[in-house]
C-alpha cells in the first residue's frame, strides 16, 4: 500500500465517523443547494444551457491547437509576455525567474489552483520571497499553512470561532464571531500587502482566443487589487481554460457562478488584455501570462477521458458526491478532490499511485448529473478501474473473480456454494463483527441478512414439478 | 407476452421473497413468465471492480441465454441498468457487440417494464404503512427511473407515502466499495437513515434489494423498528 493509499483509508475512517464534521458540511452545502437550485430555476432552459456548454467545451479542447495559438497572437499583439510551461517545474521557474528579475521582495496572489497543482507558493517562498493570498477562506487557509478544502470554498471545514481564534493567533485581533468584523481584520492586514506588493499573481477562469483576453471572476474584488495595484501582473493558468469566443462568457460566467456558488453571477468579472496601454491610467506595467501543459495533454491523448478538460472549476461536483460531503476535502491528499479529482488526479500524477480515488466511488452518478459542462465523471472512474487492473491486476483479485465466474457459469456448482452458504451460516454467528469474521468489513457497523431455507431458483424449480 | 425474469445471484439466495412477488404479479397481470436456471449473475462486480475480461466471461452466458427472449425482467435497477447501459460498452469492439446493443433494448428493471411497458399501475396492492422511497442510484441515474416506482405506490390502497430529503442521494452500497471503504459506506448509510426517520415512515422501499441490504444492515445494528421492504414485496401484498 503506498503513502497515498494509506492516508487516504486512515483519514476517510476517522472523518467520515466524525458526525462534527458531517454536520458542518452538510449545513454548509445544505444552504449551497437551496441557493442553487433558485438560480438554476433561472435559467431558462438548465439542461439546454448545460448542453450548449458542453458542445462549446468540446470545440474548445479538440481545437485546443488552434485556439491557443490564436490566445497567444492576441495577447502579445498588445504586449503580454507569454510563456510555455510544458510541465508544473517549468512553470515555477518561470515564475521566479520574473520574480527575481524584477528584484521583488513581496507578491501578492488571487486564488489559482493551478498554483495550488503545482506547489507555487512553496517554490517561491523557498526562494526567499513573501507571497501572501489575497482570497478571504485562501487566506485563512495560508494561515493555517493548510491546503485548500474545497476549488471553491477553501475555508468551508473551518467555523467562526476557529477563524477568529487564528486571527488573534496570527494577527494579534480581538476575539468575534461577527463575520464582517472577520472579514474587516483579513481586510486591514491584506490592504498593507497590496501597497508594499511588486508582484501580483493570478489564475484565470477562462481564456478568450478570439480577443486574446483572460477572464477572471471572483466575489471579493481581491483579484483585482491583486492585478491593478502591482507593477508587474503574471496569470498563470491551465491550456485547457480556452473559449473560443468572447461571447461564450455569456454562458460560462453565470453557468460557473450558479453551478459553483448558488449565485446569478459572481460579484466581479474582469477581462484583462494586456499590460499598461499608452494613454491608459492605469493597470500593470508588465504582464505575464504562463500557460501551463502539466500532463492536460495526456488527458488530451486520451479519447475516452478527454472531456474531463472540459472542467470549469465550479465544484458542483464535490458539492453533491457523498462521498465528499462524508470524508471532506483534506482526506483526498492532491489537488482536485472530489469526483474531478478521483477523474483527473490518475492523469495529472500516476495512475497506480491514485487509482484508489477511482475505488472510492460508489458510482453514484451524482457528480455526473450535476456537472453543469457534462463530463462523464462516474463512467470515467471505471473506465480508471479498468485500466489500472488491465496495466497491473491484482493477482487475489483476478483470481477471485475467474472462480466467481466458473461458479456463476456452472448451475449446480452455484447451487452447491448457496448450500454450503446455508450449513456455514449458522457458524457465522459465533464470529460475527469480530476480527475472526470474514465479512467483518461488513459486520463491523452492519448486520447481515440470512439466506432463507429455499432461494428463489429452488422455489421456482419446486414449483415445476 | 412471455416474460423472461432475471433474477440475480443475491436476490435469489438471501432475497427470494422479491423475486416470487413478481413471478406472482407478473402471472397475475396474465403473463407467462420463464426463469431460465443457467442466468445466474451479470457480471457487475468483475466490471465494477475493472476485471473486464472476466465480467465478460460471465456477461457472455447471460448475453447468448437471453438473446431470443421476448422482454427480459430485472429484478434489480443496478443488474438493468449492467444490462442495458453497460452491456454495450463490455462488449463494445467484440463479436457480440451488436447482440448486446440487441438486447440492452429489451431490457426493463420490474417497475419501469410495469409501467413503461406494459402501461399497469394499480396492480391491486393493499399495503396499510407510512413508506417513503429510496431511490437506487443505478436505476435512477443510469435508467432514468424516477417516477415509475411512485407511480405503482400512489395505487396501493391504504399506503400511506411521504417522500424523504434526499431521496435521491445515495446509501452507500456501492457493491465491493462497501467492503474496500466500510466506513465511508458506513457513513453514508447513517444519512440515509436519518432523511429516512425525518418521514416517521414505516418502511424504506427501494426496487434495488442491495441498497435494501445496506439500509436494513444498519437498521438492524441500531435496534431500529423502521423495516425496508422491496416495492414487488408491497405490489403482491393484496
Amino acid at each position: 500500500m503506498n503513502a497515498a493509499v494509506r492516508q487516504f483509508k486512515e483519514q476517510s475512517r476517522q472523518v467520515s465517523g466524525d458526525l462534527r464534521h458531517r454536520k458542518l458540511i452538510q449545513t454548509a452545502l445544505g444552504k449551497y443547494e437551496v441557493k442553487r437550485d433558485e438560480k438554476k430555476a433561472a435559467f431558462q432552459n438548465w439542461q439546454a444551457a448545460r448542453q450548449a456548454a458542453a458542445e462549446t467545451k468540446w470545440e474548445a479542447i479538440n481545437h485546443l491547437d488552434q485556439h491557443l495559438v490564436d490566445l497567444v497572437r492576441r495577447l502579445e499583439a498588445r504586449g503580454t509576455i507569454v510563456h510555455w510551461a510544458s510541465t508544473g517545474e517549468k512553470a515555477c521557474e518561470i515564475i521566479l525567474g520574473i520574480v527575481r528579475d524584477r528584484k521583488a521582495r513581496s507578491i501578492i496572489k488571487s486564488k489559482a489552483m493551478t498554483a495550488e497543482e503545482i506547489h507555487l507558493n512553496e517554490a517561491l517562498e523557498h526562494a526567499g520571497f513573501e507571497v501572501v493570498e489575497s482570497d478571504l477562506g485562501e487566506y485563512i487557509v495560508q494561515l493555517r499553512k493548510e491546503a485548500p478544502y474545497h476549488i471553491v470554498f477553501p475555508a468551508m471545514h473551518l467555523t467562526r470561532g476557529e477563524i477568529s481564534e487564528l486571527f488573534a493567533r496570527e494577527l494579534g485581533s480581538a476575539p468575534t464571531d461577527n463575520p464582517e468584523e472577520l472579514t474587516m481584520i483579513a481586510r486591514r492586514a491584506l490592504r498593507q500587502k497590496y501597497i508594499t506588493a511588486d508582484i501580483g499573481i493570478t489564475g484565470a477562469n477562462f481564456a478568450i482566443a478570439e480577443t486574446g483576453m483572460i477572464s477572471i471572476t471572483e466575489n471579493e474584488g481581491n483579484a483585482r487589487l491583486t492585478a491593478a495595484l502591482p507593477k508587474v501582473m503574471i496569470t498563470l493558468l491551465g491550456i485547457e481554460k480556452v473559449l473560443p469566443r468572447l461571447e461564450d462568457l455569456a454562458l460560462f460566467l453565470p453557468m460557473l457562478a450558479t453551478a459553483g456558488a448558488g449565485q446569478a453571477l459572481t460579484c466581479y468579472n474582469s477581462l484583462y488584455g494586456g499590460p499598461r496601454q499608452p494613454g491608459e491610467a492605469d493597470g500593470p506595467e508588465q504582464y505575464h501570462v504562463v500557460l501551463m501543459d502539466n500532463r492536460r495533454t495526456e488527458l488530451l491523448a486520451d479519447a475516452e477521458q478527454r472531456d474531463a478538460l472540459h472542467c470549469i472549476r465550479c465544484g458542483a461536483c464535490l458539492n453533491v458526491c457523498p462521498i465528499y460531503r462524508n470524508v471532506g476535502g483534506h482526506t483526498y491528499g492532491t489537488t482536485y478532490s472530489g469526483p474531478i479529482g478521483s477523474v483527473i488526479t490518475p492523469h495529472l500524477r500516476g495512475l497506480q499511485d491514485w487509482k484508489h480515488l477511482s475505488y472510492a466511488s460508489s458510482l453514484c452518478g451524482a457528480c455526473t448529473e450535476t456537472c453543469p459542462v457534462k463530463i462523464d465523471l462516474h463512467h470515467h472512474l471505471l473506465q480508471n478501474r479498468r485500466n489500472s487492473a488491465r496495466q497491473k491486476p491484482s493477482t487475489a483479485e483476478k483470481m477471485a473473480f475467474k472462480i466467481a465466474g466458473v461458479v456463476m457459469n456452472h448451475p449446480w456448482l452455484y447451487a452447491t456454494v448457496k448450500k454450503a452458504v446455508r450449513v456455514f451460516q449458522p457458524l457465522h454467528k459465533l464470529v460475527k463483527g469480530t476480527r475472526l469474521d470474514p465479512a467483518y468489513s461488513w459486520t463491523q457497523t452492519r448486520d447481515l441478512p440470512s439466506a432463507p431455507p429455499q432461494s428463489f431458483k429452488e422455489w421456482w424449480k419446486d414449483r415445476a414439478t | 407476452m412471455t416474460i423472461t425474469l432475471f433474477i440475480p445471484c443475491f436476490v435469489d439466495l438471501m432475497y427470494p421473497k422479491v423475486g416470487i412477488s413478481m413471478v406472482h404479479i407478473l402471472e397475475r397481470l396474465g403473463h407467462k413468465v420463464r426463469c431460465p436456471e443457467e442466468i445466474v449473475c451479470c457480471g457487475q462486480p468483475a466490471f465494477n471492480a475493472g476485471y473486464w475480461d472476466e465480467s465478460r466471461a460471465v456477461a457472455g452466458k447471460v448475453l447468448d441465454r437471453l438473446k431470443d427472449a421476448e422482454a427480459v425482467v430485472i429484478a434489480s435497477g443496478s443488474c438493468g441498468a449492467m444490462l442495458r447501459v453497460f452491456y454495450p460498452d463490455l462488449f463494445s469492439g467484440t463479436v457480440h457487440s451488436r447482440e448486446a446493443k440487441m438486447l440492452a433494448g429489451k431490457c426493463h428493471e420490474f417497475s419501469d417494464f410495469l409501467v413503461n411497458r406494459l402501461g399497469v399501475t394499480d396492480v391491486g396492492a393493499r399495503f396499510p404503512a407510512r413508506v417513503t422511497f429510496h431511490d437506487g442510484c443505478h436505476g435512477l441515474r443510469e435508467l432514468g427511473n424516477k417516477k415509475p416506482a411512485r407511480a405503482l405506490l400512489a395505487k396501493v390502497r391504504d399506503l400511506e407515502f411521504v417522500e424523504m430529503k434526499d431521496a435521491e442521494t445515495c446509501c452507500g452500497f456501492g457493491g465491493t466499495f462497501a467492503a474496500k471503504f466500510p466506513m465511508i459506506s458506513t457513513a453514508m448509510g447513517e444519512v440515509k437513515c436519518a432523511s429516512a426517520f425525518a418521514t416517521g415512515a414505516q418502511y424504506i422501499v427501494s426496487n434495488d434489494s442491495s441498497c435494501l441490504m445496506q439500509v436494513q444492515g444498519l437498521l438492524d445494528r441500531q435496534k431500529s423498528s423502521v423495516k425496508t421492504i422491496h416495492l414487488a414485496e408491497i405490489l403482491a401484498q393484496s
